[in-house]
């Protein structure tokens, strides 16, 4: 009972990833008062680029094709770190919360490579902006991580919300407002959405994300995207797992249905942020990320207080 | 102890055979790395082999024993001097090949092996007085293989600052010994120091003295000035071992006072952490701002010094707050790092001096696309930049690992939760720690990617670019397969580090079960395994996948404008010019803009450049005043012989007078 308990969110998040993007696709082409593309079409977009040859520019190395598998290698690698609401992780180690900024890190670390492989100035402007974001992110992650360290008494990502989340809740719910705001910014950061990014954009001067990976296609666009799905369902996960203080030991498993229903939830909330607002300048980027570190280390200065 | 004795023997004999070479660059190099080879390996017999009787030799120096003793702490130290010099000797063999002809290349070998002896020395010394006497010669011996290039006159600026800094240093650890002596009864035997007990204050001041003074070795914010003039300026296989190995004798000198000092106060280890943050950020900051890739790799070297810092700083506190938990991984992170650092930079250095050798620049825009000429070299500069960068597959990112577990200790544990030093002082590292790390990708794959992806800036080079010969890839492919050997055996590499641990926990009598506290290693590994799997059965996939399609080469994306130049490529300025935009109050670019004028301009320049603050708004202006108040002492140098002679005489005089009364 307790495998399937751990495993089910692996499962769900390797099937059901690519419907996130769908979901807000369709609630942005609603507000829009449009009726988009279907859900599922990620899929369709994935289906259809594992049957494409590729095309690869002469610039490049082996670097530019290793990173797409890398990056996804490493998201695949912290599915199994990440639990559903009332549940352990699959894989619970005492400092498991490292191990995934770790593998964040390295998956960045392969895409801005593989940027700066192609030699193109655009590329090389997408890398230098992601680093920068993540440069920012990182330490209001870890602040949001250590508040709840500090309450569950473990670093494990796997012990640290079950149980834990419920009771603060009743005795600090500002701090946790806090941290979920500073946890959706990051969301939005670490995931190129608006205000940060605009996943849309056809100019290559203002994307971020979506220009470093400019010259990919076929299997090696499918891996990225697919790796960009999971990358969401990550944050989202860890959004849902402090959201929700589900604790029902009777139905073990469904742990996992809140979950999903959970990322859905934050799917159309990134949506309706997406269609409410516009891209931020760049130069306001840091100051709305360091912001959300501010709100993070609020947070965790509360929790410790407790 | 005989072989790791023997070893010493080797480098010193070595060293003087060498200088019979004279300017024969065969011989010298022959001689010269063979026998470092000799030495290193015999050391490290020792070391496995362990037997550990110290040795005393009689000495006629006032306070002097020849004194020499191998514990736990040494014998990481030694291990790391070891491997690290016998790599940058194969690599040296190759390099020192296209240097110019008419160089000391016998002397050149003579100092190499000198220098490692000296470390060593240092490493092992139980005594002040031998201490010191290896310590300075490992200052000089390093200071002569800096001014290898001497008819440069940046060399010889580098170098003399260097000099200037590591005696300004030394000075430093001279009153520290003697205070610790003082309160010893006269002796300036280590087994005497630690046998002592000392105040709070005392133990204060001799902490801030080894701070100071070892700090300026290690290159930790704000001593770290000499550094980034001196590593660049010496030849590449050296600046391996200056910052692979003689920047960790700083280090190793503040682990020796912690464990002769027992128990510190609890803001000697916020200072740790305090100073380790401030190199760590300031030293990855400045690294970002360089331009030319040995620059770059020696402001790096400060920041993981300052990582280093902070680990020790952790395990300071943690012994503050009897937290056995906090003090291991808080030693174990900071020495396992230094084991990790040594390997990587070592690795990256060496690279550096391959890109040299190729292009004869190390100017990051200068270069670029040197991964398809120069494969080994550029691979295993990969392996050492991911390292570096403290990702997961590899080694860098156990020592962090562990430094941000015991950071976070004393939140999670509730018997420490008490001491409010260790709470802000760990939560101090952990922000720290994670802004460094973010910031250290970021500086390391443009270091990557502008050397070594995308169209060479300047063709002619790139073209005239050749791999290095085979000793040189041998040395580079053997570091980065330690890197990741380290980084899949984490905990068995932990190992190395343990008995050190134990050893300054039991200099302040807490026990450890430190097996315990490093069980989180294990699934470090396994996460480096199973990236490694994953990616690699990822690239099967994509393999099958692509099989039988068509596969077309092509140009790059360029929005259509079909006529980019290599030179429309990103810089390593604008790459880094986000980031620095936002510190800009502190770390200043001074920029020089000619803008373009009138309707058809004819030219436009533009230029910046990013010193280092410090130097330039603290120890500028202190020296400027110095310079002012001495000299108003300047009718005393007069030139007249006469005059000095009777000076001297009187202060003896003087003296004589004092110690009468």
């Amino acid at each position: 009972m307790n495998f399937w308990q751990t495993i089910l969110p692996v499962l769900a998040a390797l099937l059901l990833a690519p419907l996130l993007p769908g979901v807000i696709a369709r609630v942005k082409a609603a507000v829009a008062g449009r009726r988009g593309p279907p859900l599922c079409q990620l899929y369709f977009d994935l289906w259809k680029l594992l049957r494409k040859g590729a095309v690869y520019s002469r610039t490049t190395t082996w670097v530019f094709r290793a990173a797409p598998g890398i990056a996804l290698a490493a998201l695949l690698c912290a599915l199994p770190l990440l639990p559903a609401p009332g549940a352990d992780a699959l894989v619970s180690c005492s400092g498991s919360m490292f191990i995934l900024i770790g593998l964040l890190a390295l998956a960045r670390f392969a895409t801005v490579a593989a940027a700066l492989d192609t030699g193109s100035s655009f590329e090389g402007m997408g890398g230098s902006r992601e680093v920068q974001f993540a440069a920012l992110a990182e330490p209001a992650v870890l602040l949001a991580l250590a508040a709840l360290a500090r309450a569950s008494g473990t670093c494990a990502l796997g012990g640290m919300f079950a149980g834990t989340v419920g009771p603060l809740w009743q005795t600090a719910a500002p701090a946790v407002g806090l941290l979920a705001v500073a946890l959706g910014i990051v969301l939005l950061a670490e995931n190129c959405r608006i205000p940060f990014d605009d996943p849309n954009t056809h100019l290559e001067l203002t994307m971020i994300h979506e220009v470093m990976v400019l010259d990919y296609g076929g299997p090696d666009l499918a891996f990225i995207l697919y790796g960009a799905a999971l990358k969401l369902w990550v944050f989202g996960t860890l959004l849902v797992n402090l959201l929700v203080p589900w604790q029902d030991a009777a139905r073990p498993l469904a742990g996992t249905g809140v979950l999903i229903v959970g990322l859905v939830a934050v799917a159309i909330a990134i949506g309706l942020i997406e269609s409410a607002l516009a891209r931020l300048r760049l130069l306001k980027v840091p100051q709305l990320l360091l912001g959300a570190g501010a709100l993070a280390g609020l947070g965790l200065l509360l929790i410790v207080r407790l | 102890m005989t072989l790791l004795l023997t070893a010493l023997v080797v480098w010193i004999a070595g060293g003087g055979a060498c200088l019979l070479a004279g300017r024969n660059r065969l011989v010298a190099a022959t001689v010269g790395s063979s026998t470092a080879i000799l030495g290193s390996v015999l050391a490290l017999t020792g070391l496995v082999v362990g037997l550990r009787l110290p040795v005393e030799l009689p000495w006629s120096m006032p306070f002097g024993h020849l004194a020499l003793a191998c514990d736990g702490i040494s014998e990481l130290f030694v291990a790391v001097a070891a491997v690290v010099t016998a790599l940058a000797a194969v690599f040296g063999t190759g390099y020192l090949r296209h240097a110019p002809d008419r160089k000391p290349f016998g002397l050149a070998w003579c100092l190499f092996n000198l220098l490692t002896a000296s470390m060593v020395g240092v490493f092992l010394a139980a005594n002040a007085v031998f201490f010191l006497l290896a310590w300075e010669l490992m200052a000089l011996t390093s200071f002569g293989l800096v001014m290898f290039d001497h008819e440069h006159p940046g060399v010889r600026r580098a170098g003399v600052i260097y000099l200037i800094a590591t005696h300004l240093g030394t000075a430093l650890l001279l009153v520290m010994f003697l205070l610790l002596g003082c309160e010893c009864g006269g002796m300036l035997d280590f087994d005497a120091f630690i046998a002592g007990g000392y105040g709070p204050e005392v133990a204060g001041v001799v902490f801030l003295l080894a701070l100071v003074g070892f700090g300026t070795k290690a290159g930790l914010m704000p001593m770290h000035v000499w550094l980034p003039e001196a590593h660049p300026a010496a030849p590449s296989h050296v600046s391996a071992v200056m910052s692979g190995v003689m920047i960790k004798t700083g280090i190793y000198g503040i682990v020796r006072i912690i464990w002769i000092l027992g128990s510190l106060p609890s803001w000697c280890g916020w200072a740790l952490v305090a100073i380790g943050a401030v190199s760590g950020i300031g030293g990855v900051l400045s690294a970002l701002a360089q331009r030319d890739l040995k620059r770059m790799l020696a402001y790096s070297s400060v920041e993981n010094v300052g990582v280093i810092a902070l680990g020790l700083g952790i395990g300071v506190l943690g012994l503050d707050a009897r937290n056995p938990a906090m003090t291991t991984l808080g030693f174990a992170g900071a020495l396992l790092h230094l084991l990790n650092h040594a390997l990587f930079k070592s690795l990256l250095f060496l690279n550096a001096g391959a890109v040299r050798l190729a292009t004869g620049t190390t100017e990051l825009d200068r270069l670029g696309g040197l991964l398809r000429r120069m494969p080994w070299t550029g691979n295993t500069f990969l392996i050492g930049s991911v390292a570096i960068s403290g990702l997961p597959p590899l080694n860098g990112f156990a020592g962090e690992f562990l430094i941000f577990l015991g950071a976070l200790t004393p939140l999670l544990d509730p018997a420490v939760s008490g001491s409010t030093a260790a709470l802000t002082g760990g939560l101090t590292a952990a922000v720290a720690l994670a802004l460094i790390g973010a910031l250290a990708v970021a500086c390391f794959v443009r270091t990557f990617g502008l050397v070594f992806l995308g169209e060479p800036r300047e063709a002619a080079r790139a073209e005239a670019a050749q791999e290095v010969g085979r000793s040189m890839c041998l040395a580079l492919l053997l570091l980065a397969l330690m890197c990741l050997v380290v980084g899949i055996c984490a905990p068995l590499a932990c190992l190395m580090v343990l008995e050190a641990v134990q050893q300054l926990a039991g200099a302040a009598q807490l026990d450890l079960d430190t097996t315990r506290f490093l069980e989180p290693l294990v699934f470090v590994s396994l996460t480096a395994l199973a990236v490694i799997v994953v990616a690699l059965l990822l690239f099967v996939l994509r393999r099958r996948l692509l099989r039988g399609r068509i596969v077309e080469a092509t140009v790059t994306w360029d929005c259509g404008y079909a006529a980019p130049t290599a030179r429309m490529q990103y810089t390593s300025s604008s790459f880094a010019q986000p980031i620095l935009r936002v510190v800009r109050h502190v770390l200043t670019a001074h920029k020089r803009f000619a803008p373009p004028r009138g309707l058809f301009p004819a030219q436009a320049a533009f230029a910046s450049e990013t010193s280092d603050v410090y130097e330039e708004r603290l120890y500028r202006p202190l020296f400027k005043k110095i310079e002012s108040l001495l000299g108003r002492l300047q009718w005393m140098q007069h030139g007249k012989l006469n005059y000095y002679i009777l000076s001297i005489v009187l202060a003896l005089l003087a003296l004589l007078a004092w110690k009468m009364r």
